[in-house]
């Protein structure tokens, strides 16, 4: 009685967050609970979505046997792994020192205009992304063969040539997001007292002393938190970016699959629900366990910046 | 402005005093340095400009050119060709921005307030059911499984809104919004006066909260408009393919010729037909430039959707 009492003293807040708690029970928590069918082999039933998990039988550890036992399991979380560790460490040297640097201008109408046109990529898509890469990289109109013609080079055959992807991706990735983080950097350091700068001015302090010993000391704190954090999606990787980009060109496969593209292959291709299901919940334990560490992390230096 | 003789002498001063800015060459250097960059950001829209106003013979003698030898308006005149899908995925990607923002603002904001209330019973539940999402991610397998299976959504446009028609990491965003920026007080002083807590919330506290749902409602827009995942993985019919969904097929069936020359013409007619060169780089204009006109204007939101929510400022 008294519960639901409570429950019709809260009646309005309770209406207010039924519509987000329907969907969060339809859209995380059912699918949460669907992950069971990494551990069985799973088949399309007539009776819809339980039934189906119902009647397909259990496998155990079948799935995840096979999944390590190939060489992909290794490959791809090389290249997730690799790839965003490449993008934290050089995502985060440019988007501070881009940050310092404009903090720095002395036209504040060119930083504006700067930082607008850095922004730009960060609110594209990969796919609009990928239509500029080809009008670089087509192998027959390209403007990268066209300039490497012009200066008596060879043309390169870009979409099947391993060596040079991994260096396309990772620039690409940087230069979509660094525009955006260099405004977070930005705006922390135009927060920072302008009186550290006048004292070391008046001690004698050089422009490349007054960044080293006050703009990144004070910017430690944020650099750490906003590493970190990305540090608990190292396996969570760009699906647009590896998978639009590339063009799902077969000679690059070894350079390009990463968890998500091989996950997205799985289910829409080789059609082995069971296994793919399996990749899935791998990546999902992996980086939930990497989240909950980098936030305990997190917490430990600053509790106020911590996620929960 | 009452202080605006003593605010332009600031200004100057401030100029004047130069405590952190490069000296004079030093200055120059960055400023091509970074300016190059910022460059680099805008050059590769500029140079699709540039490709979609190119005549057809001039793409196929020299190639995608920073000049080309012969301009020309084909590549849109082209796009009357393929009029009803553009129009038709025109369609689809504004209706899917604007319902889909609309009910993610709703369903987030409605959320993330009843959950900032101090007198909500089961705030404590309800925010841990949501933050829960942010440490584990159901997988696209499930999600799949039960998107065409149980929820039946597959080739629907549903299937393009559903799936983001939350975002948990901004109900988080908007309680602290609410929180720090709505002052307890004046919902006091309503629930005094009688006002129901349903219209308290639509009433008084949305309109003092318009600079954190002006940036939500931007993040959910953006996602909606340059979505074309979901489409990927539910859309099958021609008549709800989005705008980005359709540069995309477009794109693999050009792939798909290139890679198995000989049969090309079997892809010729409907949606595989694949419009000319100019034309594809005329749609990439196209479904760019309503982003490239507004964000400008948008930006401080965006920028300040960061330093509202929890991320330290």
């Amino acid at each position: 009685m008294a519960m639901l009492r409570n429950l019709w003293r809260n009646k309005a807040f309770l209406f207010m967050a039924l519509p987000g708690t329907i969907w969060l029970i339809l859209f995380f928590y059912i699918p949460v609970f669907g992950n069971i069918v990494a551990f069985k082999n799973f088949h399309y039933s007539s009776g819809g979505f339980f039934q189906s998990l119902r009647e397909s039988p259990w496998v155990g550890l079948d799935n995840f046997k096979f999944l390590f036992s190939s060489n992909n399991a290794y490959l791809i979380t090389r290249n997730t792994v690799l790839y965003n560790v490449a993008f934290i460490v050089l995502g985060l040297i440019f988007a501070v020192f881009l940050a310092i640097v404009l903090s720095e201008l002395r036209s504040k109408r060119m930083i504006k205009i700067y930082q607008t046109s850095m922004l730009f990529p960060y609110f594209l898509s990969w796919v609009i992304i990928s239509y500029f890469v080809f009008a670089f990289l087509s192998p027959d109109k390209g403007l990268m063969n066209s300039i490497l013609t012009l200066f008596g080079g060879e043309e390169i055959n870009w979409y099947n040539e391993q060596k040079y992807w991994p260096f396309i991706l990772i620039i690409l990735g940087i230069w979509k997001g660094v525009g955006y983080n260099s405004v977070i950097y930005f705006a922390s350091i135009m927060g920072i007292n302008s009186d550290y700068y006048e004292a070391a001015m008046v001690d004698g302090a050089s422009k490349w002393q007054q960044i080293k010993n006050i703009t990144i000391p004070q910017l430690i704190p944020l650099i750490s938190i906003l590493s970190i954090l990305s540090v608990g999606n190292i396996f969570r990787a760009d699906f647009g970016l590896f998978y639009q980009i590339p063009r799902n060109s077969g000679a690059l496969y070894e350079v390009t699959s990463v968890l998500d593209t091989y996950i997205y292959n799985g289910l829409t291709s080789t059609g082995d629900i069971g296994m793919t299901a399996a990749a899935g919940l791998y990546q999902s334990v992996v980086g939930c366990i990497l989240v909950v560490l980098a936030n305990f992390i997190v917490r430990k230096f600053d509790e106020e910046s911590a996620l929960f | 402005m009452k202080g605006g003789p003593n605010y332009t002498v600031k200004k100057k001063k401030i100029e004047h005093v130069q405590v952190r800015t490069f000296n004079k060459k030093t200055n120059i250097f960055f400023n091509i340095m970074v300016g190059l960059f910022a460059f680099s950001c805008i050059f590769p829209f500029l140079f699709v400009i540039i490709i979609s106003f190119t005549s057809e013979t001039s793409l196929l003698t020299n190639g995608y050119a920073l000049w080309p030898s012969e301009w020309s308006i084909q590549g849109y005149t082209y796009l009357a060709d393929l009029k009803d899908q553009i129009i038709q995925s025109l369609f689809i990607t504004v209706f899917v921005t604007v319902i889909g923002t609309f009910i993610n603002v709703a369903f987030t904001s409605s959320y993330a307030y009843a959950i900032s209330r101090p007198n909500f019973r089961y705030k404590r539940f309800f925010t841990i059911f949501a933050l829960i999402t942010m440490l584990f991610s159901p997988g696209m397998v499930p999600s799949y499984i039960v998107m065409t299976n149980m929820l039946q959504l597959k080739d629907t446009v549903w299937a393009l809104i559903l799936p983001m028609a939350l975002s948990p990491f901004n109900i988080i965003v908007m309680r602290t919004f609410f929180r720090r920026q709505v002052p307890e007080s004046i919902i006091e002083s309503s629930r005094i006066d009688g006002a129901s807590e349903m219209r308290i919330f639509t009433q008084i506290v949305l309109p003092l909260a318009v600079p954190g749902i002006a940036t939500i409602s931007l993040f959910a827009a953006l996602g909606y408009w340059n979505d074309w995942f979901n489409a990927l993985l539910y859309i099958q019919s021609d008549n709800l393919v989005p705008l980005q969904y359709l540069l995309m097929k477009i794109q693999s069936n050009i792939d798909f010729m290139t890679q198995n020359a000989g049969l090309s013409g079997n892809l010729s007619g409907g949606l595989a037909a694949i419009p000319k060169e100019a034309t594809r780089m005329a749609m990439v204009v196209i479904s760019t430039l309503p982003i490239a006109c507004s964000y400008p204007f948008f930006q401080r939101y965006f920028v300040s959707g960061l330093t509202i929510g929890g991320v330290k400022e």
